[in-house]
């Protein structure tokens, strides 16, 4: 082994019937290390992991790690956790039922007798020592979601781990919350551990990381120390082709001959909601793409939620083309040609026992009427029709939804509400989670579609997405739309004022 | 070839038509049945005689154990049909099916008897009396499905009133009074129809699967079903109502009920409010779990369920036939039901599956090396 490597993966392969989902892939970490697993959906990383933590056993190839003479071979995650290999999801795995301290020796208690004192006083020190707010005998429920993960992080350094593995671990997190827990990296770092770091932000990856291992398609592309490889260079390698598309996105939009002064496509006044946000006015003419942007929790979500009936309204005139019209429900919505791709995919967006093709023309089919349903002749012509039209990646058209990274899951949804042909399409966070290559594709179908006409409201926690696509942004503070951008108003700088409030210049 | 091609290729062949078989929902209920075939045919072949016999009306029959099996599983598999429509939108189970099989049963007798429990004549023509049960049964669904769909109580929990209500609910519609019902013409449904030499509950099975499977085919239940079973909050943003789907559900589960019920009276013409279709809503259950569909609900599979309903009564029987102490058949099922849920668990079939692939892995490297020599 390499000196200074705490792990070292050699010509790792990986088979699933009829894919290749790793083929002689290396990946080296060192002592101390952040190290950057890089690559778009279904490059293989989760793969990669799965294998290192013995959810799939390895179809090729070896691992040695650090104080073992011999390859080792990891049967299953209690074997990894063994070994010195601790993971922390996306997903919190912890139980919120039970106190911090709990979550942080549950299952690793020796005989049947458990000292409540000693865990709960050693648990006090390690998160003092890790600097994590959060006190003992809390329940974990009652912390934010990143004080969750980083005592999910102080349970796996508490195991003496010398492999840490964080899998997207920011995704859910704010700003500030990824701040602490970038000083935790720091913090174990300098302890010496080798940290894997697996996410799909890129300015995030270019703050805490040493280097970067990419892997394009199950091969690996290289791996690179972080000052000799930048960011354009990184996503030229991560798609494997030179990058510039996402400069010109907006070029090939053409938002002049939008009529502002005709009747709105969709127009809303006073429209009351019942999830916490004000009485608000809202019109979208054809052809255009506007936003709803704020910081989470400023009731962005929930503006468009009550506009697609998702939740109850209480108050306020809804006109379609200049005619009033009344939506309780999402099939109100849906009649009057509003298509709403939601916020979290798992939980609103997917079906996921389902198949694609049944995910696909679920809505369609649900506007056609329950006595009514497509032949599968049809419902299969639909399905191939669209998985072509967004190059969706799937075995075929009956493989459940569920097994597809998350990029081609969104795109399933998207696929859902585009052959249910709306006049007006909302779209909350579709590109959240998934990789750079399929976002410069959503960015661009939304153009395409408002350059035939279609009206599109799209929201994203990425402003220079919103910059790049929409030509009117909605600001919003704690529920209440609290002012307008469109034009050369459209740049960071403004965006962040107004999204702030009146003081900062 | 490189070496790990070479360790894929058996993988594929085996994942082909072994792995297909096992991963296909109708393969555990059809492995069941063919266990209990050959199991038959091994102890006693005399087991799959049918005869033609004069009954005692005077006209032939057709029977034997075959006959009583398909004849005796029509109540199970109509009742199938629902619990597997509640089961894949609801995520559980209606338990209270042997108890509103009472009360449907009740309600038949009722109408046809009105106030006198031995009547001459029948007071209402059967058909009304049908009728009535099913409005009466799809009520009682209705119930169920209001507790489950609206007040979002566990369908365990919300159909267990009537689970344990339902019996007492039945002797109270006839004043706690046993009716019998002298005209034969009653009986023809859960008996023979002159001339006819098949029992007449098979044909009502059939009709109601045939109605299911149009049903599936010309609407979109199975769609609906499903998706509100594996993910309400999305199927509610596509425009579908949660409520009402699982709500529909119990009423057709009420519907099955009613089917049910009405064979049961007509079968010996009264009924035993306290016997009556006992603990029949464990095998139904069972039929659903055994063809294969998630009791967490979801996706389902009609024909499985089905033929879970038949496996289920060809066991019973068999047990029956090997006369084994009645008391004692639970335990012989409880085993049976053991192995065949154990069986029909993915984690074994993966190890089916693996399992093969290791014999086919190790039978291709003995030949490479013979091909060596």
């Amino acid at each position: 082994m390499e000196k200074g490597a705490v792990l070292e993966m050699r010509g790792i392969c990986k088979y699933f019937p009829g894919v290749r989902a790793l083929e002689g892939v290396d990946f080296t970490l060192r002592e101390g290390e952040i190290h950057a697993l890089m690559g778009e959906n279904g490059a293989g990383k989760s793969t990669l992991i799965k294998v290192l933590t013995g959810v799939y056993p390895k179809d090729g190839g070896t691992i040695n790690l650090a104080g073992h003479d011999h390859p080792v071979n990891i049967r299953s995650p209690q074997e990894a956790q063994n070994s010195g290999i601790a993971t922390v999801y996306q997903e919190i795995t912890l139980c919120p039922n039970l106190t911090v301290a709990e979550n942080m020796y549950i299952g690793r208690t020796k005989g049947n007798l458990t000292n409540w004192k000693k865990i709960n006083a050693d648990a006090a020190r390690l998160l003092d020592e890790l600097g994590i707010p959060a006190m003992a005998q809390q329940q974990l429920g009652s912390c934010s979601i990143a004080v969750q993960q980083m005592v999910a992080i102080a349970r796996a350094v508490d195991m003496d781990c010398k492999v840490l593995i964080l899998d997207e671990p920011t995704s859910s997190l704010d700003e500030q919350e990824v701040e602490k827990l970038f000083r935790l990296m720091r913090d174990l770092k300098q302890k010496g551990v080798g940290i894997i770091f697996v996410t799909h932000f890129l300015e995030q990856v270019y703050e805490v990381c040493d280097r970067i291992t990419v892997l394009r398609d199950g091969m690996l592309v290289g791996e690179y120390i972080i000052e000799d490889l930048p960011r354009v260079q990184l996503v030229s390698k991560m798609l494997g082709k030179d990058f510039d598309d996402m400069a010109d996105i907006k070029s090939e939009s053409d938002t002049d001959n939008i009529d502002y002064n005709g009747t709105p496509v969709y127009e809303a006044k006073d429209l009351t909601g019942t999830t916490g946000i004000k009485p608000f006015d809202f019109e979208i003419h054809k052809g255009e793409v506007n936003g709803f942007t704020g910081l989470l929790g400023s009731g962005r979500s929930e503006c468009v939620r009550a506009i697609f009936g998702a939740d109850k309204t209480a108050g306020g005139t809804v006109k379609i083309n200049g005619k009033n019209v009344k939506i309780n429900k999402p099939l109100d919505a849906m009649k009057n040609g509003i298509s709403y791709l939601p916020e979290d995919r798992k939980l609103d967006g997917i079906v996921g026992d389902l198949s694609v093709r049944d995910n696909i023309i679920l809505a369609l089919q649900v506007m056609k009427g329950f006595f009514r349903p497509f032949t599968k002749a049809q419902a299969e012509a639909f399905a191939d029709e669209y998985i072509k039209l967004l190059s969706i990646k799937t075995a075929s058209s009956d493989t459940p939804v569920k097994s597809l990274s998350g990029g081609n899951q969104q795109k399933v949804i998207l696929a859902r509400w585009l052959l249910a042909n709306p006049v007006y399409l909302i779209l909350d966070e579709p590109t959240r989670g998934i990789d750079i290559g399929t976002k410069v594709e959503i960015q661009k179908l939304v153009l395409k579609l408002a350059a035939e006409g279609k009206s599109v409201t799209f929201i994203s926690s990425e402003i220079d997405e919103m910059i790049r696509t929409c030509s009117r942004l909605i600001v919003m503070r704690d529920g209440k739309v609290v002012g307008e951008l469109k034009g050369d108003d459209l740049n960071q700088n403004k965006i962040m004022a107004t999204i702030a409030g009146g003081e900062s210049k | 070839m490189t070496e790990s091609q070479k360790q894929l290729q058996p993988k594929k062949s085996a994942k082909g038509f072994f792995g297909k078989l096992i991963q296909n929902q109708l393969f555990i209920p059809i492995a069941a049945l063919l266990i209990l075939v050959i199991f038959n045919l091994i102890a006693d072949p005399s087991f799959f005689k049918i005869s033609l016999d004069e009954s005692s009306e005077g006209f032939l029959v057709l029977s034997g154990y075959l006959i009583t099996i398909i004849d005796n599983a029509s109540e199970l598999a109509i009742l199938a049909i629902g619990m597997t429509l509640v089961t894949a939108a609801s995520g559980g189970q209606d338990i209270s099916v042997g108890s509103t099989i009472a009360i449907a049963g009740s309600v038949v007798l009722r109408v046809l008897c009105g106030t006198d429990s031995r009547p001459d004549q029948m007071k209402a023509p059967i058909i009304v009396a049908f009728i009535v049960c099913v409005l009466v049964s799809a009520l009682f669904g209705a119930f169920n499905g209001m507790l489950v769909a609206y007040f979002k109580i566990q369908p365990m929990v919300a159909t267990l009133i009537l689970f344990t209500a339902g019996r007492s609910i039945a002797a109270w519609i006839n004043n706690n009074e046993l009716p019998i019902i002298s005209d034969p013409s009653f009986g023809y449904y859960g008996n023979f129809i002159p001339g006819i030499p098949l029992p007449t509950p098979v044909f009502i099975a059939a009709v109601c699967m045939i109605v299911i499977a149009l049903v599936l085919k010309f609407t979109n239940l199975r769609l609906y079903a499903q998706s509100v079973g594996i993910n309400p909050s999305s199927s509610r943003l596509n425009g579908i109502n949660p409520q009402v789907i699982k709500f529909l559900t119990f009423v057709i589960l009420g519907i099955c009920v009613a089917v049910a019920g009405f064979i049961k009276v007509s079968r010996l013409s009264t009924i035993n409010y306290s016997v009556v279709a006992k603990d029949i809503e464990m095998d139904v259950i069972l039929a659903v779990a055994l063809g294969g569909n998630a009791l967490s609900g979801g996706k389902f599979n009609m024909t499985a369920s089905i033929l879970g309903a038949y496996v289920i009564q060809f066991l019973t029987t068999t047990l029956f036939k090997f006369k084994v102490n009645s008391a004692a058949i639970s335990a012989y099922k409880a085993v049976v039901v053991i192995i065949l849920v154990v069986l029909s668990a993915p984690i074994v079939r993966n190890k089916l599956i693996e399992l093969k692939n290791k014999i086919s892995r190790s039978k291709a490297n003995t030949q490479v090396g013979k091909e060596g020599v």
